[in-house]
């Protein structure tokens, strides 16, 4: 018997790690890599929730979710490879040629 | 009910001429240009002699309005027209002796450039003093009243190159600008009080409330008086009409002498409703006008300059008229007025025949000698010369002795009055014939060599000025001849009918009761014989005796040197009140506020914009994570705010 | 026994995000991570959710995460240094997160007692449960999603092309 609220905590608790983690670090494929985890942080709060309601739509909204998260990761790697091709960088600080 | 006259017309004809001359002339040959100035200024005279002609037929008062002004509210201000007795003796004044100056400067102004410019300045003068004659209200009157105020500007200042001419424009200006000033507040006081600013409702107004005497009426008054004294040069605004003779000649007749400078006397005679309630503001009137006509008196006895001396006649003369005033004799000032314009006209255009003879020469003392060599001007001039001293029979002695006379016979200190008058009579002819014997008589003085201020080319010697300048002051000295014959009083055999004539319009002087045909004629022998003596010295001094002057001179010369230097009134002006203004102006408006808050403040605009632009700039640093830094802050704000509502910020309490 | 095997995985999950976070090189990070999606996994499974945990193991940790791996083994990636490029991150972005756990983690707390608690075999969602929803209710966004899974396809490969 374990209380929804601990499972939500859980979940806030992994979010701000990732947000942490994108704060900190400076490989932009970690940085990726922590948009994942906030990603599965939010799936964690819509399960806790679907669960608690006894409802499918979380569950259904966990499974879209999964399958955008795939297709964002693929794009996503395909434009740091291209990045990468053209900077020959892979340091987030090193790409802002959109500041002022 | 009379057909309508059409009064329209008549200011709208010159300012046609003027919008052609403006904006065509400077292409047109002169011909073209003379010829549509002179027929813009033909076209109303011949329309006000139509309208004198058929003058039995019409009823008088007659008003004519063309548009509505100002509807605002309660208060109502028309373009309309009005016409009564004064009106036509103004008009026949504006459009006859405009006329005759125009074809005069049509000679005058022959070798000048810009010529275009001065008929079409000229044209906008008729225009806006005929609006001013024919103005139904105040606020038309004004409108009139500031445009012949910068039409003088623009004519004074027409030798724009030239400094003093340029300052003297400036001058006059600004010195009807404070007389306007006065205008305006009496128009104030006249909505406050009236509600209207129409003459006519003014007066009726007036009229139905007897026991309205002083008080509102008097602050009024007094402030028309201010008004008058900036535009007919009295004390204490008159210092722009003697530099006002910086324009050219024409200028100086058709201006300062027959026409805008007696807006401030036309003026005062047509709110004569007001002025008869209020004695306090008549005794300022008649103090004023004979202060100032003694007072340019004497300052004209010992001036050098043939058109200073007759500036300063002109503001003595304009102070009888407002002595006349001053008495509620105002038939006999209009009178004066009707004279003056044909005299002082004449005098004017004959020194500028003198002038353009000597190719430009202004000063007397090297005149002399000029009696044989320019006769037609000569005699005319003589005709005006003897118009002004009151020779008995010319005009100038029938409208001055009837001022005189009403003056003596006024209750209130009429008799001071009176003296001043009479002393300045003897004032008077004393230097217009020290200015006819400098001029025609004696040895030539002038130098061998011709100055070139107003120079065509002719290097030959003193000549005759063309027909074209010629025949106007032939008329005009018909006219200083005959002109008084329309005022004879009954005590030497006429009728006067110039008093009856204007009586329904300004009323008829009150008839004191001492008056009597024997006082008038004695009166009238006084100044005769006043002015005979004043010929007598200048006869003395200037033909007879020419080295007396100048041992006079210095035997008084602490007095000889205040009267040249004009009193240093200009001076005392200058120290008091334009030289605080001027400095107040550069240093305190312009070095504070304006370069200070104006400037500074939106420098300042700029700066405070530019910095927080860049301060803002620093968010947008290109840097992924400090971006995402920022959205964590805001996600955190946002659920804040989502979950305790928007009372937030009492959680923090 | 449900407490018991939620704090093993809860602590793996937070072990492994920790890790991610402190590991210098992308490659540990990577595995960390794979760590925490096997566990959530495993949580999934004790909130009755089977097709998802299934699904969780193969679309992310078998799929995704080593399409990140290849990628990062692709790239060459070394071991990054610790510096400082924003310090609008740390200063801004620091008491942002921190708020954002403080608030939620009050939030649920404070909430605790009107959410109720899981039970192991409390709400089980069969695979069947989930198609019956997922082919009749919502065919359209499925099919959608299909098409948005194609669009990706083509972005990526057109990106990560050779220029020639």
């Amino acid at each position: 018997m374990v209380p929804i609220a601990y499972y939500l905590v859980l979940s806030a608790i992994l979010f701000s790690i990732g947000v942490a983690a994108f704060l900190i670090k400076r490989n932009i494929i970690t940085v990726f890599m922590s948009i994942e985890l906030m990603l599965n942080a939010v799936n964690l709060t819509f399960v806790a929730f679907a669960h608690q309601w006894h409802r499918v739509s979380g569950q259904i909204f966990v499974f879209f979710v999964m399958v955008v998260a795939a297709a964002e990761a693929a794009v996503g790697l395909a434009i740091i490879i291209a990045i990468f091709r053209t900077r020959h960088t892979l340091d987030v600080d090193q790409v802002d040629l959109m500041k002022l | 009910m009379t057909s309508s006259l059409h009064l329209w017309l008549i200011p709208l004809v010159p300012f046609a001429g003027f919008l052609v001359n403006g904006l065509l002339g400077r292409r047109f040959p002169k011909a073209l240009v003379t010829a549509v100035a002179l027929i813009a200024t033909l076209i109303p005279f011949l329309q006000v002699a139509n309208i004198a002609l058929h003058y039995s037929s019409l009823t008088l008062p007659y008003t004519e309005r063309v548009a509505t002004w100002i509807a605002a509210g309660g208060f109502h201000a028309d373009f309309a027209f009005a016409f009564d007795q004064l009106t036509l003796i103004m008009l026949l004044v504006v459009t006859g002796v405009g006329f005759l100056i125009h074809i005069y400067s049509a000679g005058y102004m022959a070798e000048e450039e810009g010529y275009w410019l001065f008929f079409a300045y000229l044209n906008l003068f008729m225009f806006f003093m005929l609006t001013l004659v024919l103005a139904e209200n105040f606020l038309l009157m004004f409108v009139g009243w500031e445009g012949v105020g910068l039409a003088s500007y623009l004519l004074i200042g027409f030798y724009f190159a030239k400094d003093s001419a340029a300052k003297a424009g400036k001058k006059a200006f600004v010195v009807n600008r404070i007389g306007d000033f006065g205008f305006l507040l009496a128009m104030f006081l006249l909505i406050a009080h009236f509600g209207t600013l129409s003459f006519s409702e003014v007066f009726s107004q007036v009229a139905q409330h007897p026991e309205w005497q002083g008080g509102f009426l008097t602050a009024i008054a007094l402030f028309l008086v201010l008004g008058a004294t900036g535009k007919s040069a009295q004390i204490p605004l008159y210092v722009w009409l003697p530099d006002a003779m910086e324009g050219p000649t024409p200028v100086s007749a058709l201006i300062h002498a027959a026409t805008m400078v007696t807006a401030g006397v036309y003026m005062v005679a047509r709110t004569h409703s007001i002025f008869d309630r209020s004695p306090f503001a008549l005794s300022t009137v008649g103090i004023i006008g004979a202060a100032t006509a003694f007072f340019a008196a004497t300052i004209g006895l010992v001036q050098t300059d043939i058109k200073r001396v007759l500036a300063y006649s002109t503001v003595s003369q304009l102070g009888y008229m407002f002595m006349a005033c001053g008495v509620t004799a105002y038939s006999a000032g209009i009178f004066h007025l009707l004279t003056h314009a044909f005299f002082k006209a004449l005098l004017f255009l004959a020194a500028g025949s003198v002038i353009h003879a000597l190719s430009g020469e202004q000063d007397m003392r090297v005149m002399g000698g000029l009696r044989k060599k320019i006769p037609i001007t000569f005699w005319t001039m003589t005709a005006a010369v003897l118009a002004i001293t009151g020779a008995p029979g010319f005009a100038g002695f029938f409208s001055k002795d009837e001022i005189l006379y009403q003056d003596f016979l006024s209750p209130h200190g009429g008799k001071i009055i009176w003296l001043v008058g009479l002393i300045t009579v003897g004032l008077t002819a004393f230097y217009m014939f020290r200015l006819w014997y400098l001029t025609f008589f004696g040895e030539s003085r002038a130098p061998k060599v011709a100055h070139d201020d107003h120079s065509h080319g002719h290097s030959h010697g003193a000549h005759e000025s063309p027909w074209i300048m010629l025949v106007p002051l032939i008329i005009l000295a018909i006219l200083s001849l005959i002109g008084g014959w329309v005022g004879v009083p009954s005590a030497l055999g006429g009728h006067n009918e110039i008093q009856h004539f204007l009586s329904p319009a300004i009323g008829a002087p009150q008839e004191a009761a001492e008056g009597s045909r024997s006082l008038e004629l004695l009166l009238a022998a006084v100044s005769v014989a006043v002015g005979a003596i004043g010929w007598f010295f200048a006869h003395l001094l200037y033909f007879a005796k020419p080295e007396l002057p100048a041992q006079l001179a210095a035997k008084v010369r602490g007095l000889y040197s205040l009267l040249l230097n004009k009193y240093w009134v200009d001076e005392f002006y200058g120290a008091i009140v334009v030289t605080p203004l001027l400095l107040v102006s550069r240093y305190v408006l312009k070095g504070l506020f304006d370069t200070g808050v104006i400037t500074g403040g939106g420098l300042a605009a700029g700066y405070a914009t530019q910095g927080l632009g860049s301060l803002v700039q620093r968010v947008q640093s290109g840097n992924i994570r400090s971006y995402a830094g920022w959205l964590a802050l805001g996600a955190a704000a946002l659920l804040l705010l989502t979950y305790f509502g928007f009372g937030t910020h009492l959680l923090f309490r | 026994m449900h407490l018991v095997l939620f704090f093993i995985f809860g602590g793996l999950c937070v072990a492994g995000a920790l890790n991610l976070l402190l590991q210098r090189h992308p490659i540990n990070s990577a595995l960390s991570l794979i760590v925490v999606m096997t566990s959530l996994a495993v949580l999934y499974l004790l909130l009755g959710a089977e097709f998802l945990a299934a699904a969780q193991v193969i679309v992310y940790s078998g799929a995704i995460m080593v399409l990140f791996t290849f990628v990062i083994m692709l790239l060459n990636a070394g071991a990054e240094e610790r510096t400082h490029g924003s310090k609008a991150a740390y200063l801004v972005g620091f008491p942002g997160v921190a708020a954002l756990l403080g608030i939620l983690t009050y939030i649920f707390l404070k909430q605790s007692h009107h959410l109720g608690s899981a039970k192991l075999g409390g709400y089980l969602v069969t695979t069947a449960d989930l198609s019956q929803m997922l082919f009749r209710d919502l065919l359209l966004p499925f099919e959608v999603t299909s098409v948005l899974i194609l669009v990706a396809i083509l972005g990526a490969v057109v990106l990560a092309r050779k220029e020639h």
